[in-house]
């Protein structure tokens, strides 16, 4: 399944789901994550990680194996 | 009557604090946990009202100790009125909370804060239409600008005596589970809507001391998990998932736009400040600026100034003892025990409150969550994050604020493995021993043997972070998910306020407990067993049991009492190590002013190699006294307290054996 990590950089994607065993999880839902929200990768930290991403508007910073947790829509641009 | 000030972390929640109360608040911790608790009084109409700022948090789950902080009080605490601040050019995330919090059917008052950001954007918010959607009042406010304060005090005040009325906003299938377990879980006590809420999202823990019994609630569970299969949402998700739609929705008719979307000025400095190639060398600069400021001549020509204050201070109270014409004894205690040791310590007064000016000018303007994004790549591999970057940063001024400053750790095991290294920043307050040292022994190689220091320091820090994390983090992952601000101008009243914050209890420090040790150190340095005065300090308790443990340190190559005896005294404050070496080497304090004097002596007991050693030891031995309970302070457990000196010690013991030990091979 492709996830926010396998997102390009300015990519708009739509969140189908997260992983279910993630102990981030419930942390990742506050923050605004939910079915169908849409998120949009800004851009990687000088050393290649974490990322950030835009999502409701604001601006958050997650770790790629972090976003690999969030499931995204297998869209083509 | 009492008002909880409920928000967003970067809501503006402390400005807005900070305009209500003034400086009228007080610091405090909240029962059994580190979590700073900040309570103030505001005036109004010649009424007093009390004013608690809760943590900021994004949701009253319980993943995090601020949380379960916030919900407890506004559940269970003493409240009359919460005003929720949401930032208002971030609406749709802050109402998530908004709606978490009025479920808890308490008194409350939306002030929609940053008004101003909002124009700027070409957004226009319908407020009526908002609050008709949301069941409470708001005010619009820009606190950073001190608009609408009042107006929103006087709005809470008013707004004291009124539940806010349900939102009615759930699916019919999430009505039903909440009736059904409000049904279930209510006995003599009733469950409260809240509660059944989170019963959906986090399970039977939710219901313990609901006074149902365990078979009963595990059943009720049981029941909703099975309402739960072959659904597109898990129950942890629906909940959230309903409330966002509803916030989607009502934005879409209270939200106006008047212009499209545009560059904001805070995504040009972004792009500049976390560029590929530029972002480190500017982080570098920064934080160089930083401690150039603090330490360097900025605060050096103020710290002169400040010096001769208090040196003026207390020769002012000695020429009052000597006028009182008290006995030798009391004025000993007086001058050399108390004044001199408080006044070492408040010496480097100016140089933290730059320090804490500059990292609050840092931390309010966005920058720290950007330095926190850079470097957590870097800081992972340590088994820590980006976030413990800047206590870290912190520890290099002193180490008291940078224990402080890991408040701001969600993790308790990543905040417990950053107290354990800070003291290995080395303080400003070793730095005179390397000078000495390095004056004496290295007077070609100063300026490099002291920056090797510094070095050693760190790499330590880095080895002890990657040893740790396997004990302390046990391979559990930290999390990294953290909001990166808007660039924000901070105003100056907040970080005024923020700096006092800190630096009072650095001074508060400095005349309790410093003084205390002072005190202890005095009557131990000035009397023998029989409680006699001693003319030669070598006799006193202090001496005794310095040449009773020079032995321990023979290893490292300076096994002798003074050497030792000055240690033990580094434990009330590292400024004291040099001026125990001078009175013990017998020339006197003023060694700071002219180091050549205790140059010579020194040379006779100590080589290049063992002064190295010695200075390694200073380096990484157990912190000063104020740490040490200010680390007791935060870690709130003795056990793991002790485990840090005594791990830092016993690293300082290895660490200066292994390099005098091997050093003595080579140079033979």
């Amino acid at each position: 399944m492709r996830t926010l990590n396998d997102a390009k950089i300015k990519e708009v994607c739509k969140v189908v789901g997260l992983g279910k065993k993630s102990l981030i999880r419930k942390r990742i839902i506050d923050m605004g994550v939910t079915i169908g929200t849409e998120i949009k990768v800004i851009k990687q930290a000088p050393l290649g990680d974490p990322i950030e991403v835009v999502l409701r508007g604001y601006h958050l910073t997650l770790r790629k194996n972090e976003a690999k947790e969030i499931y995204i829509e297998d869209n083509v641009e | 009557m009492n008002i909880a000030l409920v928000g967003n972390p970067n809501s503006g929640k402390t400005t807005l604090f900070n305009e209500l109360t003034g400086s009228n608040q007080s610091v405090g911790n909240w029962p059994g946990v580190t979590v700073e608790k900040k309570v103030g009084k505001a005036k109004f109409n010649q009424k007093t009202y009390q004013i608690i700022d809760l943590p900021g948090i994004y949701s009253l789950s319980t993943m995090s100790v601020d949380e379960v902080i916030t919900r407890e009080y506004v559940e269970k605490g003493d409240v009359d009125v919460i005003i929720n601040i949401v930032d208002a050019s971030n609406l749709e995330r802050n109402l998530f909370l908004t709606m978490q919090l009025l479920e808890i059917q308490r008194p409350m008052i939306i002030a929609l804060n940053m008004m101003d950001v909002l124009d700027q954007k070409g957004v226009k918010v319908d407020i009526d239409m908002l609050s008709k959607f949301l069941h409470v009042p708001i005010v619009p406010i820009v606190a950073s600008k001190s608009k609408g304060i009042k107006e929103c005090l006087q709005a809470a005040v008013l707004q004291a005596n009124h539940k806010p009325e349900l939102i009615d906003f759930y699916s019919d299938k999430t009505k039903g589970l909440i009736e059904r377990i409000q049904s279930s879980l209510t006995t003599e006590t009733s469950c409260t809507y809240a509660s059944a809420i989170r019963f959906i999202e986090e399970g039977p823990e939710v219901a313990i001391g609901c006074n149902v019994e365990v078979v009963k609630i595990a059943e009720l569970n049981e029941w909703v998990e099975q309402q739960f299969n072959n659904a597109t949402l898990d129950r942890d998700m629906l909940i959230a998932d309903e409330k966002y739609n509803y916030i989607t929705s009502i934005l879409k008719g209270a939200l106006i736009k008047t212009k499209e979307e545009t560059e904001t000025i805070s995504d040009k400095i972004d792009k500049v400040l976390t560029h590929k190639i530029f972002a480190i060398p500017i982080f570098l600069t920064v934080m160089y600026l930083v401690f150039f400021m603090a330490f360097g001549p900025v605060g050096g020509f103020i710290k002169e100034y400040f010096e001769a204050g208090i040196e003026w201070i207390i020769l002012q109270i000695a020429n009052g003892l000597i006028w009182m014409d008290v006995s030798e004894v009391v004025f000993s205690l007086v001058v050399d025990g108390m004044l001199g040791g408080v006044g070492a310590v408040l010496s480097f007064l100016p140089e933290i409150s730059i320090l804490f000016l500059m990292l609050s000018l840092l931390e309010n303007s966005g920058y720290m969550a950007r330095a926190a994004f850079i470097m957590d790549r870097m800081f992972r591999r340590f088994g820590l994050s980006g976030r413990s970057f800047i206590p870290m940063l912190m520890g290099f001024g002193c180490s008291v604020p940078a224990l402080m400053a890991t408040r701001t750790l969600e993790n308790e095991k990543e905040r417990r493995l950053t107290m354990f290294i800070i003291p290995f920043m080395s303080c400003g307050a070793k730095f005179p021993v390397y000078a000495i040292f390095a004056a004496a022994f290295f007077s070609n190689n100063q300026a490099n043997v002291v920056f090797s220091i510094y070095v050693i320091g760190i790499v330590i820090a880095i080895l002890s972070g990657i040893i740790l994390k396997k004990f302390i983090n046990k391979g559990k992952v930290t999390n990294f998910i953290m909001e990166l601000p808007q660039y924000r101008l901070p105003t100056i009243k907040n970080l005024f306020i923020h700096t006092w914050e800190r630096v009072k209890g650095f001074v508060i420090n400095a005349g309790t407990v410093i003084l205390l040790a002072m005190i202890v150190i005095w009557v131990l340095q000035s009397f023998n067993f029989q409680l006699q005065l001693v003319e030669d300090s070598g006799d006193s308790i202090f001496g005794v049991i310095g040449q009773s443990i020079a032995f321990i340190f023979a290893p490292l190559g300076f096994g002798e009492w003074r050497a030792a005896m000055s240690l033990i005294v580094g434990f009330v404050a590292k400024e004291a190590v040099v001026g125990t070496l001078g009175v013990l080497y017998g020339v006197g304090e003023g060694v700071l002013e002219s180091p050549e004097l205790l140059a010579q002596p020194l040379r006779n007991v100590f080589t290049p190699l063992s002064a190295y050693s010695f200075m390694i030891f200073t380096l990484l031995y157990l912190p000063c006294v104020a740490a040490f309970a200010a680390m007791k302070r935060e870690m709130n457990s003795w056990k793991w307290t002790f485990l840090a000196v005594g791990y830092q010690t016993g690293v300082a013991w290895l660490v200066a054996f292994i390099v005098y030990q091997v050093g003595s091979l080579i140079v033979g």
